[in-house]
């Protein structure tokens, strides 16, 4: 999909769940393009996953949902293994931005979320806000790191890599809008197919006011390890309920220094 | 590593050992401002060399906190700053922002140093000119104005000792964020184990055994507001269903409670005690408080490294 990329105008990713076959294609372009050298090889014991997580090293992470039942009586009806290529989601309402004490992390001039290297100075504030456990501290830097959405290939009229490399085109990069239809029209052939267990995740704004980076998925958000938009909640929903809870202690605490410490008569 | 019990999908900041000594600090730093502050200004003129105790504790707990602060930065020390002022092109300036409460921490522990530092200054200052009183320590300095500068001192030391509190529930950790009680406990605590603290110092200085009493009955407040706020905890994180994660580290929470009943059965027996008392009874009194204070102060740190640890 040719796209022409204009500063000012929202982009993002609309991630087809159910055409991904795993290939990691957009692991290795991620780790390429972006020179990531990867964590150590490990061996997990879980599925065919060995990349474990997003982190510093994985910008990109497909994981793989292993559903195929025991005893196998079909051929899983599609859901036998969820495959996912997850991502920063570069959220509209974006919890990391809101608690960086430093400014470090920016809305850029494409509304993708941007971890600014030299300004970050690895307090780990974001790492404890992120919902979706994207954000990580580079061992070698020292800051924390995360998808760019490949803002310095945008900024060259280029699509991000990882959507490039994606032999399926379960990841398509693109002006938000375009994809929020996309989405809208496979959404609809599925559930015309009679896949009812298809939804869309980060489509509307029921989770973190909308999604840059959204989903197509096959089984509910938990599944994917996804808070659903019941859990969806920003660090700030705390804010206010925990400044007052210390202010009715701080009050509670001078009343009970002032009755320890008042002037008595000596008796 | 990544938790996904309840409704959290988040990865663990690792904020560890530095961190838990900085909230320590800052918890005694802040708390023994409030309470020196409380001393001079609704005690007896006697308990004025108490409160100069407090304020010398406040201002040594509060030199440890910028360097472990800066120490626990993950990328170098020399960027600290960045907290202060902002280094984005083109948008350079001040760097305060309300929401984060690490940033209002930031700010708080640089302002409120100033005054943990006049206040100490201050009090060494009329410590020197009273040294020949014979023990009976003269008034402060500044008149109404040295009031109202205690009382905005201590008013951004109650906000030092709870803001670490509200900095982890503004977060999406499990048991941080299923709470809004952090902030008042680490307050409660705060001041409890600040109270101890000047208690245990107040052996080392004649002059403020005056005060002891008091302190410890102040401490069983304290300690009592730190118990409600305590349960208050609890019945949330049980509510969130995150409860189960803090049973790994029931000794933490154990050795918590101890230093809370410590307080109370402390201040239960030194209400009664007053100057009158004689040297017997406040020689005992003595004794009492360095295991007392101990307790408190251990409890002090073990409450915060198991909440911390709990969640991570």
């Amino acid at each position: 999909m040719a796209t022409t990329i204009t500063p000012g105008e929202s982009y993002g990713f609309f991630t087809d769940t159910s055409i991904c076959i795993g290939c990691k294609a957009c692991e290795v372009a991620c780790k390429e393009w972006n020179q990531l050298q990867g964590d150590s090889p490990k061996f997990l014991a879980d599925s065919y996953d060995n990349t474990g997580q997003l982190d510093a090293q994985n910008w990109r992470h497909v994981k793989f949902i292993d559903n195929v039942p025991d005893q196998t009586a079909n051929a899983g009806d599609g859901r036998a293994w969820l495959m996912m290529s997850d991502v920063c989601k570069h959220c509209k309402h974006a919890s990391c931005m809101d608690v960086c004490p430093t400014g470090a992390i920016i809305r850029t001039e494409f509304n993708t979320v941007f971890i600014q290297q030299d300004v970050c100075n690895g307090c780990r504030n974001c790492i404890a806000a992120c919902p979706y456990s994207v954000i990580a501290i580079n061992e070698s830097t020292g800051t924390a790191h995360k998808c760019t959405l490949c803002y310095d290939r945008l900024q060259g009229g280029l699509e991000p890599a990882c959507a490039k490399a994606c032999p399926t085109q379960s990841i398509k990069f693109g002006p938000l809008a375009e994809l929020q239809q996309a989405a809208d029209v496979r959404l609809a052939a599925l559930q015309s197919q009679g896949i009812t267990q298809a939804q869309l995740y980060g489509r509307d704004d029921k989770v973190y006011g909308g999604l840059n980076a959204f989903f197509l998925l096959m089984d509910k958000p938990e599944t994917y390890g996804l808070p659903n938009a019941d859990n969806a909640g920003l660090p700030s929903r705390n804010d206010l309920g925990g400044y007052l809870v210390g202010l009715v202690t701080a009050v509670l605490g001078v009343i009970g220094g002032i009755v320890a410490f008042r002037r008595r008569r000596e008796s | 590593m990544i938790y996904l019990a309840a409704e959290h999908f988040v990865r663990a900041p690792q904020w560890t050992w530095y961190i838990l000594f900085y909230f320590f600090f800052a918890g005694l730093a802040g708390g023994s401002y409030a309470v020196a502050t409380l001393l001079r200004l609704v005690g007896e003129r006697r308990d004025e060399a108490a409160a100069r105790l407090g304020f010398y504790a406040s201002f040594i707990a509060v030199l440890f906190c910028p360097v472990l602060l800066t120490t626990d930065l993950a990328a170098s020390w020399l960027k600290f700053w960045h907290m202060l002022i902002n280094v984005t092109p083109g948008d350079q300036g001040l760097n305060f922002k309300p929401g984060s409460p690490m940033s209002v921490g930031v700010w708080t522990l640089l302002v409120f140093g100033v005054f943990a530092a006049v206040s100490a200054f201050e009090s060494f200052a009329l410590d020197r000119r009273d040294r020949n009183a014979m023990g009976d320590p003269g008034r402060p300095m500044g008149g109404v104005l040295g009031r109202a500068f205690n009382i905005v001192g201590g008013i951004l030391a109650l906000l030092l000792a709870s803001y670490t509190g509200v900095l982890l529930s503004v977060s999406n950790q499990p048991i941080w964020s299923d709470t809004w009680m952090l902030g008042g406990l680490f307050l409660a605590s705060g001041l409890s184990g600040s109270a101890a603290l000047i208690a245990l110092m107040t052996r080392y200085r004649p002059n403020a055994a005056f005060s002891l009493g008091r302190l410890h009955e102040a401490d069983g407040y304290f300690s009592i507001l730190e118990l409600v706020v305590l349960v208050a905890f609890f019945i949330t994180i049980i509510a969130a269903g995150t409860a189960g994660m803090t049973v790994q580290f029931l000794p933490l929470w154990l050795l918590a409670l101890v230093g809370i009943g410590s307080s109370l059965v402390a201040a239960r027996g030194h209400m009664r005690i007053r100057p009158a008392g004689g040297a017997a009874v406040v020689a005992r009194a003595g004794t009492d408080t360095l295991v007392v204070s101990v307790l408190v102060l251990l409890g002090v740190l073990a409450l915060r490294a198991a909440v911390i640890f709990s969640a991570q």
